[in-house]
């Protein structure tokens, strides 16, 4: 039985995501799965067993915020740790984020190991 | 050292998307520009365009480029203030956002090249961008219009501050808001949502997708649509054409007397909608308004660029270039096999011989389809380079205040990527000096009984082995008269010489060269058409031009599919080994000296009914001789576009597949020499060029 966890990040920037998993990998043995939009994200999350969720705010189709207000309503998805990394980061967007249910809110630019921080709390690897 | 790797990866993939994050910016500014003449603006538009400065601003922000990152970040609050309405789309305006951009696409650049500081340039564009802001508005009245509709908290929450003013502005504008919900199979949802959200954008506008639970939440997945229109229910019902939906009307700004009190109850909806669905199997027929058209226009391009993000893979040119590389290492490989097979059957293993060379044979056809899966992956439309070039022509046609209409054929005709790169800037010269010196003003060719609209047209076709790009003004041409003054003044040429238009049109090429006396901010940059002749002769190309005094000019420039692998001819001359690319090798003729005349001291031959000047390698690159030269020999007919020129060499070796090297910067300087290649027995040559060496004679020639 594999006690490996798995990470979704939903960012359109590849760069960005790319970014998100060098840091991820420095961490720890993870797996990621990655979304290129919050419909993407949509489509990954009944099949993956996701354990935490990175997501934008600023995406195509649907956004952030609207992701993370489905997630929170739907009894699947509603324990999943949610963190979100925007380049919005005025104190009512941060509100606003956690308002829907956001556990963690990252403005970019952020130091890596404020992430690296943030993922092993709520993914410690039991040994 | 690993550390180092992964972060020069990490600025790589930065830079790939920067880039396109900015080119696609510099695109829609245009297309804002052009709308802000017309009056209506897109919404959609200026939201992706603001997206664009906001996600560049976080990714450069991110990987500590704090240049992009602090320009791109004032564009975004100049982009914000107008997405959210609190300031007006003038012309100044526009000039702020195309200047930021301009400055935005050198930074970016200048990541790659790693040019100075430019705090001093941000500063003053931020400056400029300061000006245009608007200034802090009075807090609006805290009576919320929002509060009307009666919107779940849930749906409220999830609301950006952008979506809020979309919302806003439609009630503003007086449509009714309603909330379309529709649930779909989770496989298949996307497309189905972007059906639904197709025909309700021709009619309104979707203000936000809020997913939802569903009934079974395994299978299905519920969206609530808030959008804005100013149909009736029935009527956004009918659009749907589907029973699933649900559309219920949530309110009209100032009208909580009649129509609120017309809107039928939320139980009457639910009932009400599901009947009607049932009825309306085809969509009630609409007004075309001109919203309609621009936001069904939009849906398509949106779902066009969202297919092509899903279907394509981003590559470094690099990787492509290796593998070429590999490619190319294991066809030298497979020839020597070959040559080893050969070998075997003349020293008596004739049955293993034919077994290794049948396998040969097949590895040769794998190798061949691998080589050419390789470049086609190289392979891009030249439609990519239009989009740029689309961009420059409203721009710079916008500052000199000429009509100019732009017509692209061809679009989907391929060349090679780094082909493309390269062909572009000298491409955007052509089309400058076109728009600066071809087209006329709107008066003026009023005034000679031309359309006052001047025509660009741009046309790429593949003509063998060659693609032909042509770029055709209908200006006002190339006054001949004047290059020839000017050649005269300059002393190219002595008064009496008659010369053909041609090789007056050729002066154009020189270094120095420009009829123009005011040189002007377009074209006077400094850079003339010498350079653009010897950027296209560095990818093995050639341009050509035909004018017509009154009528307009043509560019026609002539480009090699491909650069990667080439076949060759191989020949050799005064001891030295040489390759031809055989693309532009007409036919070879053995020759005597008896066959050679001298006409002005040029050696030239007769070929038919043409008489084609001679080159001599050995005089072109002042190599001497050690031995006598043959008493036959052979002349190798190249041409490049319409342009002939005979090589003269002492034999051919054969014909071979070679890839070609890059020789570096420190050599290209170096006339007629385009690279370098492996000829797979350690011994590595030079390939000429021959469209630089057909230049080089014929200004020898003048």
């Amino acid at each position: 039985m594999s006690t490996q966890k798995t990470i979704l990040i939903a960012d359109d920037s590849p760069a960005m995501r790319s970014m998100l998993i060098s840091a991820i990998e420095l961490l720890g043995d993870y797996r990621i799965v990655e979304a290129s939009s919050g419909f993407e994200a949509l489509r990954l999350l009944p099949r993956e067993k996701v354990d935490l969720i990175l997501t934008d705010i600023n995406m195509p189709d649907i956004n952030g915020l609207e992701l993370i207000s489905y997630l929170r309503s739907n009894s699947n998805y509603l324990s999943i740790p949610v963190v979100i990394i925007s380049t919005e980061g005025s104190q009512k967007d941060i509100e606003k984020g956690k308002l829907l249910g956001a556990n963690e809110y990252l403005v970019k630019p952020f130091d890596p190991a404020r992430l690296q921080v943030l993922i092993s709390s709520y993914l410690c690897i039991t040994p | 050292m690993s550390d180092h790797d992964t972060s020069h990866k990490a600025i790589k993939e930065f830079l790939a998307e920067a880039e396109e994050v900015v080119e696609q910016l510099g695109s829609e500014l245009a297309d804002l520009a052009d709308m802000a003449d017309s009056g209506e603006l897109d919404p959609d538009l200026l939201n992706s365009i603001f997206r664009g400065a906001h996600s560049l601003k976080g990714l450069a922000g991110m990987f500590g480029f704090t240049d992009v990152s602090e320009l791109s970040h004032n564009m975004e609050n100049l982009l914000d203030c107008l997405r959210l309405g609190k300031i007006g789309l003038e012309k100044g305006v526009m000039k702020v956002l195309f200047g930021a951009h301009e400055l935005l696409t050198s930074l970016v650049r200048s990541v790659e090249t790693g040019g100075a500081a430019r705090g001093d340039e941000i500063a003053a564009c931020v400056a400029l961008i300061n000006t245009c802001l608007a200034p802090p508005a009075e807090k609006q009245p805290v009576e919320s219009p929002l509060a009307l509709l009666g919107l779940p908290e849930r749906v409220l929450g999830a609301l950006t501050e952008y979506e809020e003013h979309r919302l806003l502005d439609n009630l503003n504008r007086g449509r009714g808001i309603f909330n379309v919900h529709t649930s779909f199979e989770l496989t298949t949802f996307d497309q189905e949502l972007a059906q639904v959200s197709d025909a309700l954008k021709t009619s309104g506008e979707i203000i936000s997708t809020l997913p939802s639970m569903g009934g079974n939440m395994e299978t299905h997945i519920d969206f609530d649509l808030l959008f804005g229109s100013t149909c009736s229910l029935v009527e956004i019902q009918g659009l749907m054409g589907n029973d699933s939906s649900v559309v219920t009307f949530l309110g009209r700004a100032g009208s909580k007397t009649d129509r609120a009190a017309a809107a039928p109850s939320p139980s009457m909806i639910d009932k009400l909608s599901s009947e009607d669905a049932a009825q309306h199997s085809v969509a009630v027929p609409l007004e075309p308004t001109e919203t309609a058209t621009m936001a069904s226009f939009n849906t398509e391009d949106t779902a066009q660029s969202a297919k092509s993000m899903s279907r394509t893979v981003r590559v470094d040119i690099g990787k492509l270039d290796e593998l070429m590389n590999i490619v190319g290492e294991l066809v030298l490989a497979h020839s020597s096999i070959s040559a080893i097979a050969i070998r075997m059957r003349n020293e008596g293993y004739s049955r293993v011989a034919v077994d290794l060379s049948k396998s040969a044979k097949g590895l040769e056809r794998k190798l061949a389809d691998l080589q050419k899966g390789v470049m086609e992956i190289r392979m891009i439309p030249v439609g990519q380079l239009y989009e740029k070039m689309s961009r420059i022509i409203r721009k710079i046609s916008r500052e000199q205040g000429k009509k100019v209409e732009l017509k692209f054929h061809g679009a989907d005709t391929e060349l090679d990527k780094l082909i493309v790169e390269d062909i572009s800037d000298p491409m955007m010269h052509i089309i400058r000096n076109a728009i600066d010196h071809g087209i006329e003003s709107p008066e003026k060719r009023l005034s000679i009984g031309k359309d006052e609209k001047g025509t660009i047209r741009i046309s790429s076709y593949q003509k063998g082995n060659h693609v032909v790009i042509e770029v055709e003004d209908d200006g006002n041409g190339i006054d001949l008269d004047r290059v020839k003054a000017k050649a005269l003044q300059k002393g190219l040429v002595s008064g009496v010489t008659s010369l053909s238009d041609r090789e007056l049109l050729d002066f154009i090429f020189m270094p120095g060269f420009s009829t123009n006396e005011n040189v002007n901010e377009v074209s006077g940059r400094g850079v003339g058409m010498d350079v653009v002749r010897n950027n296209i002769a560095a990818v093995s190309g050639m341009v050509d031009i035909e004018t017509t005094k009154g009528m307009g000019s043509r560019f026609i420039i002539t480009l090699p599919i491909t650069l990667a692998i080439i076949k060759a001819l191989i020949i050799s001359c005064a001891g030295r080994t040489y390759a031809l690319p055989i693309t532009s090798v007409m036919e070879s003729l053995l020759l005597t000296n008896a066959d050679i005349k001298t006409v002005e001291r040029k050696e030239v031959i007769q070929l038919r009914e043409h008489t084609l000047p001679l080159l001599r390698l050995e005089s072109f690159f002042s190599t001497t001789r050690s031995t006598e030269s043959p008493r036959e020999f052979y002349v190798i007919v190249v041409g490049v576009a319409e342009k002939r020129l005979g090589i003269v060499v002492d034999d051919l070796l054969g014909q071979q597949d070679i890839v070609i090297k890059s020789l570096g910067e420190s050599f290209k300087r170096f006339r007629g020499i385009s690279g370098a290649a492996d000829l797979g027995d350690q011994r590595t040559i030079l390939v000429l060029d021959v469209g630089g060496m057909i230049n080089e004679t014929m200004k020898a020639g003048n």
